[in-house]
């Protein structure tokens, strides 16, 4: 049985049963956008949408991988399935990309993970899309929680942020020295902060260091309207600690959202956003179709010789697309 | 906007350690924008078959400097038999020429010898792929 | 950097009284047409002078050549041990032992990961019988043997012990050298078990455990071949090795041993590739570097603890598939090159290792190639011969400037420690990502057709010639080795062997202790390998890599 003569409908069906290879498809096809995929959608999103989403990020070194991997040996025991989406960047120049995450996670985890890796493909605003798309395919397909890994600092792990209910931040003794750690976006995100690699000298005061900043800055308007302040976890793969505590705050975490009603709000934002930016990608492609036609290309004709504005020119266009259902 | 990029697995089989060759390709095929699972060192067949379906790899690429090509490639190409995958084996490495005739009958898709050049390398890589390529993608 | 200028009348009467202390071979010291020739030529420090620039014994060849090691194994030990014998019959003092691939990994034969691999590329040891088989009937007091093993070799090295004391022989008799350099594993050859501290702690024993009772014995020998093989430039061998060795220094001084005492007994193992002016600048400085450190950082006082003895093999990476033969002029350069970089032991390769193990011929040729640079080209009539040529002397200035810079790096990377920078260095990926850029910078450049390589990017009329005659290892070794295992485990006594194993599993534990005693008593009961291995891994973990690639 290959999956190249079965349609949408079926490989969902195989996925759902349990098959690595169709759940492996389903994810190209979400990976890859368009009509396929938006069957996909259709047929994931009315079973989906109660899996606990965690997102995993930090600077490149702090061993994200194999606290991964950590966790989901942990969880099996436990009777949980978790599916793991490696996220790293593609090459700009190229658009090519070298995914290693999973050797780390693979020999840790052993069999009862999926894990998949990704490339971001160089759009951010594909990445916005694929996410919550593959998300959903996990779910549909029984694994919960969904963990999402994260290479570095950037616009990546924001995006991340946005798509996860529950983010992990991980960082390593000394990184207050680093520069990333500044960086507006990923003490705000932060639900849940780990000091990996505890077991060298600095362990301590990258803890007090970060006790700090927490106090300082206004994510602290957090702790002030839900009485939440994201937890520290000291862990050490050396020393084989942590993984169960961090569980432990994620899942403390997880109850908080729900029990404060922010879980339900979190899930609505987010699935507002898939609607904005599917919307904006439909809404782009065709804004640059039309500007290919004829009809559009005289427009901008009269645009250039001055018998029409460009603000009036775009009017019109937008109504064109308006009026075309 | 549909985008598809060819996905390929890289590993070694059994306990042979000389990953020189392995990353060389591996950024040569990240160079011809293709996206390279990077399995490395100490792979088995068993782990390469689920990383080949979670991650729906279009190929395997193996790596081998150990003599052991005429047993451990026919047992990947069987091993992605069994699990109902068509999915093209590549191998590389230190294989002698008089040896491909009985790679090819043991259904591997091509054999890169040593030496081989970084164009050679990727176009067969992408003649593999697409002479198996999953046409209902 | 540089060494001090001008000859000195007193640096040179030094070295000619050095030199009378010296036997030297009864050979004429002249060219070939009879013109004789001096012991070296051009200004000091001189050989065997501080900090050894140009050779770390006065008289360096003409007392004696370097070794001529050829390495060795396949099979059973009972096929190795054979070889062996037929090697001391022919006159070696010097056996060379190379593992098979399971053994290496610290696995057994009968392991899910041996299928295939038994006695393909070395010898098959699994238990203390083997190593029996393998040394049967050869006096361990009277023979010098190198072992080629990392990860496992605190228990190969307590079997070889084991077997010696069962034939009456006191471990303090026993000379050799075991590899036993795990930073390079991590670095370059991939053959580690356990992660980089336990397995250095591993190293200190063994350290400690020869200077008390195996004073004869090399315990490390830090090696810079797999590093290069890996495709590093030659700096970044040189470097990596020296700053290696700093590591097991600073590892050895810090569990409380001496550094002259261990010192004398660390050794080197370099690669010999093939731009020649390269190697030789290399080679010197490696010699320069090690002497200053050991020095003036490690406050070494005993001047043979301060001198880079090193065996040199040459680049297997270098060796075509395609018209193979021209790998013996390859070679032959090669070996040329480590004779006057002052190297006390070469092994060189085989035409035809590119595809396959060597065939008989080839290795012949192989030995072949180092009697005629010893014997026929008078390459040892003179101590570093190239010593006080600009370009080389250039090219060692350069050689140490380079590894100094890399040397800074790991410093830092380790707040002054070079083996907390080492450490790092192997965390983070550093050694690793290096190495790896500098194979794709090579292979770019290869494929660019900047660089050439003789019937590979030109040259190439002469490629279809068929066909090297390939030497294919048939495999009734496993089930033999299969057979004996199954035997061995049979006879022996499973309640000794569990308690034995539980004892080691104790002293790894035991941070204060020595693993050596526990090992050496889980060898005589008969423990394999792979059981020892892993009561030992029970404590320590299992290394698993990043993906640098």
């Amino acid at each position: 049985m290959s999956l190249r003569d079965l349609s949408t409908a079926d490989v969902f069906g195989l996925a759902a049963e349990g098959q690595r290879h169709a759940l492996g498809r389903l994810l190209s096809w979400v990976e890859a956008g368009g009509a396929r995929a938006d069957e996909v959608t259709e047929l994931a999103h009315p079973v989906s949408g109660n899996a606990h989403v965690i997102g995993i990020t930090g600077a490149p070194g702090a061993g994200k991988s194999t606290l991964t991997g950590q966790l989901t040996r942990l969880l099996p025991a436990r009777g949980i399935r978790p599916a793991v989406l490696a996220v790293d960047p593609s090459s700009p120049l190229t658009g090519g990309a070298i995914l290693g995450d999973r050797i780390r996670m693979d020999d840790i985890a052993g069999e009862a993970a999926f894990i998949r890796s990704m490339a971001t493909r160089g759009h951010s605003g594909g990445l916005a899309l694929a996410v919550p798309g593959a998300v959903r395919v996990f779910e549909a397909a029984g694994y919960d929680p969904v963990i999402i890994e994260t290479v570095g600092v950037g616009q990546v792990e924001v995006d991340v942020a946005g798509a996860a209910d529950t983010t992990v931040v991980v960082v390593t003794p000394g990184w207050g020295d680093a520069v990333q750690a500044n960086k507006a976006g990923l003490l705000e995100v932060a639900d849940v902060f780990v000091v990996n690699k505890s077991d060298r000298p600095g362990a301590n005061d990258a803890r007090r260091d970060l006790e700090l900043m927490l106090d300082l800055s206004h994510v602290s308007g957090q702790e002030a309207e839900f009485g939440y302040r994201p937890p520290i976890v000291m862990a050490s793969a050396i020393d084989g600690t942590g993984a169960e505590e961090v569980w432990d705050a994620i899942s403390a975490h997880r109850s908080h959202l729900s029990d404060t009603n922010q879980l339900e709000s979190r899930r609505e934002r987010r699935l507002t956003m898939e609607v904005t930016n599917r919307l904006e990608q439909l809404l782009h492609a065709k804004s640059h179709s039309l500007l290919n036609s004829p009809a559009g290309g005289k427009l901008l004709d009269d645009v250039e010789s001055r018998a029409l504005s460009p603000s009036e020119a775009a009017r019109r266009l937008a109504d064109h697309i308006g009026n075309q259902n | 906007m549909a985008e598809r990029r060819i996905r390929i697995i890289l590993a070694k089989l059994g306990l042979d350690g000389h990953d020189r060759g392995i990353k060389v390709v591996a950024r040569i095929l990240r160079d011809a924008g293709m996206e390279v699972i990077y399995l490395g060192l100490r792979q088995t067949t068993a782990s390469i078959v689920a990383a080949t379906q979670e991650e729906d790899a279009d190929a395997v690429g193996l790596s081998m400097h150990n003599a052991g090509h005429l047993t451990l490639a026919p047992a990947m190409v069987q091993s992605l038999r069994d699990a109902d995958m068509a999915v093209p084996v590549i191998v590389g490495g230190i294989i002698p020429d008089v040896d491909r005739t009985e790679l090819a009958q043991a259904g591997v898709a091509a054999v890169l010898g040593p030496g081989a050049s970084a164009e050679e390398v990727v176009n067969t890589v992408r003649d593999a792929v697409n002479s198996q390529m999953d046409l209902s993608r | 950097m540089a060494d001090p200028a001008k000859e000195s009348r007193p640096g040179k009467t030094k070295w000619e009284e050095a030199c009378k202390a010296s036997p030297v071979r009864d050979v004429p010291f002249e060219t070939m047409s009879g013109v004789p020739v001096e012991g070296v030529y051009g200004n000091g420090p001189y050989p065997g002078q501080y900090p050894y620039t140009r050779g770390i014994y006065p008289t360096m060849y003409r007392s004696r050549l370097w070794t001529m090691r050829m390495f060795a194994g396949f099979g059973t030990a009972v096929d190795t041990n054979g070889r062996f014998r037929e090697i001391l019959r022919n006159g070696g003092t010097g056996l060379s032992t190379a593992f098979d691939m399971p053994t290496l990994m610290g696995r057994d034969s009968d392991s899910e990961w041996a299928l295939g691999e038994v006695g393909r590329a070395g010898v098959a040891v699994d238990t203390l019988a083997d190593m029996e088989d393998l040394f049967a009937d050869i006096d361990l007091s009277n023979v010098s043997t190198s072992m080629t093993i990392n990860g496992p070799a605190a228990i190969l090295l307590a079997m070889y012990v084991a077997v010696a004391e069962k034939n009456g022989i006191s471990p303090d008799q026993l000379s050799g050298t075991i590899q036993n350099d795990i930073l390079k594993e991590y670095q370059a050859q991939k053959e580690y078990i356990y992660p980089p501290r336990p397995s250095m702690r591993i190293i200190t024993d063994m350290v400690k455990y020869t200077t008390s009772e195996m004073p004869r014995w090399h315990p490390v020998s830090i090696s810079g071949y797999h590093i290069r093989e890996a495709g590093s430039t030659a700096a970044q061998e040189l470097a990596f090795t020296l700053a290696n060795g700093f590591a097991y220094v600073e590892a050895a001084i810090a569990a409380g041993e001496d550094v002259n005492v261990f010192g004398k007994r660390l050794s080197f193992f370099f690669n010999s590739h093939i731009d020649f002016f390269e190697e030789i600048g290399k080679l010197r400085a490696a010699r320069r570097i090690w002497a200053r450190w050991m020095k003036d950082r490690y406050g070494a006082t005993d001047e043979r603890a301060m001198m880079c003895r090193f065996h040199t093999q040459t680049a297997g990476v270098s060796l075509t598939a395609q018209q193979p033969e021209t790998n013996i002029a390859r070679v032959a350069i090669q070996a040329l090159a480590a004779a006057i970089g002052g190297t006390q032991s070469l092994h060189t390769d085989s035409y035809d290792e590119a595809l396959a193990l060597p065939s008989e011929k080839a290795a012949r040729i192989a030995l072949r190639t180092q009697q005629i640079v010893a014997h026929e080209t008078g390459v040892a009539n003179v101590a570093d011969p190239l010593g006080g040529a600009p370009y080389v002397e250039w090219m060692t200035d350069e050689m140490e400037r380079r590894a100094e810079a890399i040397f800074d790096h790991l410093l830092e990377l380790g707040n002054d420690s070079i083996l907390e920078g080492v450490f790092e260095g192997i965390d983070n990926g550093y050694f690793v990502g290096e190495i790896a850029d500098s194979a794709y910078r090579f292979e770019r450049e290869l494929n660019a057709g900047r660089r050439t390589i003789v019937g590979v990017t030109g040259f190439t009329e002469g490629n279809e010639e068929d066909d090297v005659n390939l030497l294919r290892i048939e495999n009734d070794t496993e089930q033999d080795q299969l057979q004996r295992l199954a035997t061995v485990k049979s006879q022996r006594n499973e309640e000794a062997v569990q308690t034995a194993l539980d004892d080691v599993t104790s002293a790894a534990a035991d941070t204060s202790g020595n693993v050596m005693p526990a090992i050496l008593k889980a060898v005589r009961a008969y423990a394999t390998v792979e059981e020892i291995g892993d009561a030992m891994e029970k404590v320590f973990g299992r290394y698993v890599e990043k993906a640098i690639v």
